[in-house]
């Protein structure tokens, strides 16, 4: 090329990266190699690939989004000094001030659920007094209670190694945890939208269905004291389960997210808080990239679940009421992306099937446990 | 296309009725639940198996060949505008298009032309250039062809994942039975003793079948369950089971289940010997062993027998094998006895709330007793005493059917957490001929502070006393009851109730004592543990009424032999499902995150006229920025000025 005729050519990811963006990665390496240097002889294959893996996907991530970086930085910095704190006893829960009241696993935990409830009402403030402030004050709540609830996730991984080294397993092995997860993940996926689409209208409405498991995360703990951590079954140990939950709650939390911004659709549509609210074709265009992302990672973790069913249970696919509900749901949002791509179809129509795509969902995830019995009897409620 | 979707439709639906009514039951069970009538439609379409019914499997082959026929039609249009610039287009059409913008642009053709043409490479454009008739030069443009494939790679992935699955599936054992080379056996009966017709042959293409095999025994075929059924698959090597183990977790949780297996194929000169767990099966000939399951292979369990209503205090040893039938005397009549199971390891959580933990409260061994009428009760015994509100309790289970659940017979152990000296104690409860001795210890105790109770109103009080204590040895508390309801008028019965309780507690007492005195040992020392022991005990003398059976089988020493539970598959389209599955996530990825967008730039020499027109196949919102962002480049590149 002789001359450079335009000043705004894209330059490819490396060469946009900042000394900033380098050295963060070099940290997750460095956290990387120390942890496979400490504790290497207990990983097989996967899971030192799962490892280096993460290094590879995180750096990405957080050149992609920048926040993602001090977000990475705040929960390891928190997590290693409550780690600190724990001082490879349990019973420091009950004597450290810090870890009692703030930093442990249950009380980070419950941190979280306290921030998300903030989080809410402050985004509702924020929507009827179309306070800027109050809007970025609810933008801070929910990055705190993510901050807060992955502490509490990762304090959680290391207290379970405290109660036997055979016991300690990734917390995203039963309902009280994967529930945790859900908030947050659906929290960061909101966090990115929020940011990409400059909008923290729909804070309020998304907060809504975190809220509604912040509030079974309470009841779950205090009826049925489901923080307390249990060993895995079995055929819950395999490296699979690193990758399969995770996947799935990519999937269950950006379709609860499309449901709620399909609700704000439908008020929208109506002329209720129309003025407040982003534009309709924003609003259909966030929900079908929130279903778009689902979709591909729903489609990864059900596969990834039939290589583990094949593993663990003999058959890569056995028509467990689970299996099945999975093959629902995701044939619930083919159809919904078919006929938004292909048949060109939009409007309200779609915001209430996002909407009721979410009652599929959540029987998908939640009803089969109660109500079916079956393979996956891990989450029995 | 509209008929793929009404067969996705009703797959759906099929599915849903699939994990609403639990599938593959006994089907009596059903029977049970839907009476004779709806049973037999549902089983005529098939509901108990849905998943494997005809209709279902031809719903998903109608898939497959519309999904196949759906890529025979579209993939040459796809590949062709694929690979298509569509340089043809004219002049006027562009201007019809939604997304346009004409500029002037002060250079030379050349110039113009250059910096288009770098204008779209950079873009990530490819681009071609059309002279037209009138001297003017056109640019078609694409970038994002690629989404097109997209489609060709999910439609021809599920035709593949689908295409495994039916492989896997039954189709094969569907046309044999279909054609009559197969039959399904239902009656209960020896492997060997299976006719060739429910035997499928070792080069059986795919099968998923289960084997169960005690400790230090070995088959050479497996099961495979169907409808009300099963059928039998023969393998072409046996598998011995050396040793089965589950390990613990300290909360008594498993922590895992592993087989010592041997495989003796006749191939091969040494057997092969491996391990198996959950989450690691072992692979051998194509055929994947899995640890499936895992139950008793037939435990020798010792008992003493004991005559509950007997006045007798020893028992009679007796021991047998799990999945064996004995007779037993010891009653009226001789009962025969069923071991059923034999579980080492028993989770329970018994703390008074239900919030503690659970934890390992040791063996329990089922089993059925049947009388000679053929009546049968269900019974589960615990070998060691359970902590139940701070006291032990020898505990038996019983219940009249499969469906119910278990009421407890609790016998509490004595200070020696033995049973022993609850046995001692029924004996002399129900003993007739100690009855004498026991109404003149309690009458001397109780009237004894009344010095001037006259004769009559002694032998009055006596003879009650031991009417009371005939009703107890014949029906417990409940014929007591009916004692009292016959006896009193109503008003008073709760006052005589209350009464005559105590009267048979203090009866109990000296019944206790007398027995001890026969057993040899010390009177019992009056401490807070013994009012709760003699009252327990009652309880239990009473409930023992309605035990159903006249003998208490104490479990006291085993032999555990376990049997581990084995799954063998051969599934040989899981290559294709798993090829299948990558092609679908490619497709995806390329279908929501490749945009397929065409640029045609029209220069005009003569005029210093650039057209720019864009388009794309899925116009959204992404479009209509992407738009706006070219067009303002494109008029700094050929204007120099913002818009």
């Amino acid at each position: 090329m002789k001359i450079a005729y335009m000043d705004d050519i894209p330059a490819p990811l490396l060469k946009r990266l900042s000394l900033q963006d380098w050295l963060y990665a070099l940290l997750l390496l460095v956290g990387a190699v120390f942890a496979f240097q400490q504790y290497g002889s207990f990983m097989d294959g996967y899971e030192v690939g799962f490892l280096f893996g993460a290094v590879a996907l995180f750096s990405w991530l957080g050149w992609q989004w920048k926040p993602m970086r001090p977000l990475l930085l705040a929960i390891t910095l928190i997590s290693l000094f409550s780690i600190y704190l724990y001082n490879g006893e349990q019973a420091s829960v009950n004597q450290v001030f810090l870890l009692k009241y703030l930093i442990s696993s249950q009380s980070a935990v419950m941190w979280m659920n306290v921030l998300f409830v903030l989080a809410m009402l402050t985004y509702w403030l924020a929507l009827f007094s179309r306070s800027i402030f109050a809007g970025k004050v609810a933008s801070s709540l929910v990055w705190s209670a993510v901050v807060m609830g992955f502490v509490g996730l990762m304090v959680r991984w290391y207290e379970s190694y405290l109660i036997a080294p055979d016991v300690g397993h990734i917390p995203i092995s039963n309902l009280y945890e994967v529930f945790i997860l859900f908030c947050l993940i659906t929290a960061l996926a909101y966090l990115y939208y929020e940011g990409r689409y400059a909008t923290k209208q729909l804070g309020g409405f998304v907060l809504l269905v975190i809220n509604a498991a912040v509030g079974f995360i309470l009841w779950y703990t205090f009826d049925r004291q489901a923080y307390e951590i249990q060993p895995l079954v079995p055929a819950l140990q395999s490296y699979w389960m690193k990758i399969h939950v995770p996947a799935n709650f990519i999937g269950y939390g950006t379709f609860s997210l499309a449901a709620m911004v399909g609700a704000a659709y439908l008020l929208a549509d109506r002329g209720i808080l129309a003025s407040r609210l982003p534009s309709l074709e924003i609003l259909d265009d966030l929900m079908y990239k929130a279903i778009s992302v689902g979709f591909a990672f729903f489609t990864i973790a059900t596969i990834l679940g039939a290589m583990w069913a094949a593993e663990a249970w003999g058959g890569y696919w056995s028509w467990d009421p689970k299996e099945t509900w999975a093959l629902i749901v995701w044939l619930n949002y083919a159809a919904w992306l078919h006929l938004r791509l292909v048949k060109g179809l939009r409007g309200p129509i779609l915001a209430w099937w996002a909407l009721v795509g979410l009652i599929v969902t959540t029987f998908a995830f939640l009803g089969v446990n109660m109500f079916l019995s079956g393979l996956h009897s891990y989450g029995e409620l | 296309m509209r008929f793929a979707v009404s067969v996705l439709v009703v797959l759906g639906i099929a599915s849903i009725i699939g994990t609403v009514l639990k599938q593959n039951e006994p089907y009596t069970n059903y029977i049970v639940q839907f009476g004779q009538f709806w049973f037999e439609f549902f089983e005529f379409i098939g509901l108990y198996d849905v998943y494997h019914s005809a209709w279902f499997l031809v719903i998903l082959i109608f898939l497959v060949l519309s999904t196949s026929l759906c890529i025979y039609r579209n993939s040459p249009i796809m590949l062709r505008e694929l690979r298509a610039f569509r340089e043809n287009v004219k002049e006027a059409s562009l201007r019809s298009f939604s997304h346009q913008h004409e500029y002037h642009a002060p250079y030379s053709t050349e110039e113009t032309q250059s910096r288009l043409a770098q204008f779209l490479t950079v873009h990530s454009f490819r681009f071609r250039t059309v002279e037209q008739e009138d001297g003017s030069r056109l640019f078609a443009a694409k970038a994002g062809s690629y989404q097109r494939l997209g489609y060709i790679l999910t439609h021809a992935a599920i035709v593949m994942i689908c295409i495994g699955g039916l492989i896997d599936g039954n189709v094969p054992l569907k046309l044999q039975e279909l054609l009559g080379y197969t039959k399904i056996e239902t009656r209960d009966i020896a492997e060997k003793a299976v006719p060739p017709e429910s035997r499928l042959s070792p080069s059986n293409l795919s099968f998923r079948a289960n084997m169960t095999l005690p400790e230090g025994a070995g088959a050479n075929a497996a099961f495979m369950r169907v409808r009300d059924g099963y059928l039998v698959q023969e393998l072409p090597f046996s598998i011995a089971l050396k040793t089965f183990r589950i390990q613990h977790y300290d909360t008594g949780q498993p922590k895992s289940f592993e087989s010592d297996i041997m495989i003796i194929d006749p191939e091969v000169k040494d057997p092969i010997t491996a391990t198996i767990k959950v989450n690691h099966p072992l692979i051998y000939k194509g055929i994947a062993i899995y640890q499936s399951d895992f139950g008793d292979g037939g435990s020798r369990l010792d008992f003493k027998v004991w005559n509950i209503f007997g006045s007798h205090a020893d028992a009679i040893p007796f021991d047998g094998n799990i999945f064996n039938k004995y007779t037993v005397s010891g009653g009226d009549s001789p009962l025969s006895v069923e071991l059923m199971d034999f579980r080492l390891f028993n989770i329970l959580n018994l703390s008074v709330d239900g919030k503690g933990k659970p934890r390992n409260v040791g063996p329990n061994v089922t089993f059925k007793v049947r009388d000679a009428q053929g009546q049968a009760h269900e019974y589960v015994n615990y070998l060691n005493p359970l902590l139940l509100d701070g006291r032990r309790y020898f505990m038996s289970g019983v219940r009249a059917m499969q469906q119910d659940t278990y009421r407890y017979l609790r016998i509490p152990a004595d200070e020696d957490d033995n049973i022993e000296g609850y046995m001692n104690f029924r004996a002399a409860m129900f003993d007739q001929s100690l009855y004498p001795e026991i109404v003149r210890r309690v009458s001397k105790v109780a009237l004894s502070g009344h010095g001037d109770v006259d004769a009559d109103m002694r032998s009055k009080f006596e003879a009650s006393l031991m009417q009371l204590l005939q009703a107890f040895s014949q029906g417990g508390f409940g014929k007591v009851a009916e004692m009292i309801d016959a006896a009193v008028p109503e008003a008073q019965r709760a006052g005589a109730a209350q009464a005559y309780l105590k009267v048979v507690t203090s009866a109990a007492f000296e019944a206790y004592a007398i027995s001890r005195e026969r057993a040899g040992l010390p009177p019992a020392t009056m401490n807070e543990a013994l009012q709760p022991f003699v009252e327990d005990s009652l309880h239990a003398m009473s409930d023992t009424f309605h035990y159903g059976a006249p003998l208490y089988l104490q479990p006291v020493g085993f032999d555990h032999r376990q049997s581990s539970g084995l799954q063998l598959t051969r599934s040989p389209g899981k290559t294709l499902v798993y090829s299948g599955s990558v092609l679908l996530v490619l497709g995806i990825f390329s279908m929501l995150y490749i945009r397929e967008r065409r640029i045609w730039l029209l220069v005009k020499p003569d005029t210093h006229r650039v057209l720019f027109a864009m388009t794309a196949n899925r116009k959204n919102r992404d479009f209509d920025i992407e738009f706006s962002t070219y067009r303002e480049k494109l008029a700094r590149l050929l204007e120099n000025q913002h818009l």
